[in-house]
């Protein structure tokens, strides 16, 4: 389905994760954001570049992974986006919900 | 339930048995209730607490007897061997599909904001003292306060 967000037209499904990554940008995260409760700080966006850096190399994400990311740890990650953290960043960051249990 | 709409908002997990793959599922689903925002706390006791304990921890065992699901027969998972050998095999699968051992899943439990308590009676009965425990443990508490830390509207309890 179509939605505005950040004043441009973005393909979301049904949960609201973006189908189309190339339709993201800064904005439509910040908004995206927005909507979950989050101020984005410059933490956040280095977390969101490492999670969108992920997906682009098919890298399957979970929290385990994102422990040994060095990028952020498990507990500072939860801090970033405290509800549902991987699922939360993952769809700020315009990329597919996560499918692990981990 | 009417302004909850029936959401699950906190998970309150015992586990009392520290064969691996009980103490998996309680792990896998406490970690779980974590990564959907739901709130998480388990309570190890009597053969639980083994999970919990710094040096019994790293040597769970999967257990052979008794287990129609390994497809092997009883007299066989028996023999001195078969249990550590099964269990090898386990790990490695468990390897290869990223799921932390043991000692990383508690790590990442506490990092999560899951909530660890050691049940009083039980290590009252195994002699177990705060210090054998896994050092993160939040604290020895009895079945009474793990109650109290449970209540609230759309809370759930599970037994392992």
């Amino acid at each position: 389905m179509e939605k505005v967000i950040a004043g441009s037209t973005v393909q979301v499904n049904e949960e609201g994760y973006l189908t189309d990554f190339s339709q993201w940008n800064q904005a439509v995260g910040t908004e995206l954001a927005e909507e979950a409760g989050i101020n984005l700080t410059q933490r956040h966006w280095e977390v969101l570049a490492y999670l969108q850096n992920e997906y682009k190399n098919d890298v399957p994400l979970s929290i385990r992974k994102i422990g040994k990311s060095n990028v952020v740890d498990i507990k500072e990650f939860y801090q970033l986006f405290p509800t549902a953290p991987l699922k939360t960043a993952s769809k700020i960051a315009g990329i597919p919900k996560p499918v692990s249990c981990i | 339930m009417n302004d909850q709409n029936g959401d699950i908002k906190k998970m309150m997990i015992i586990l009392s048995k520290a064969t691996l793959e009980n103490v998996y599922a309680a792990f896998v689903l406490a970690n779980g209730a974590r990564m959907e925002g739901i709130e998480a706390e388990v309570f190890f006791t009597f053969f639980g607490l083994e999970a919990i304990h710094k040096t019994k921890l790293e040597h769970l065992h999967i257990a052979t007897v008794g287990n129609p699901a390994m497809h092997m027969p009883t007299m066989l998972g028996g023999l001195p061997g078969v249990e550590a050998l099964a269990t090898h095999m386990m790990k490695k699968e468990m390897e290869r599909i990223d799921m932390p051992d043991v000692h990383e899943f508690l790590d990442i439990l506490k990092a999560s904001g899951v909530k660890l308590w050691a049940c009083k009676l039980a290590m009252d009965m195994f002699h177990y003292k705060k210090e054998d425990l896994y050092e993160d443990v939040d604290g020895v508490i009895t079945v009474g306060d793990f109650y109290k830390q449970g209540s609230g509207v759309g809370t759930h309890m599970l037994f392992v």
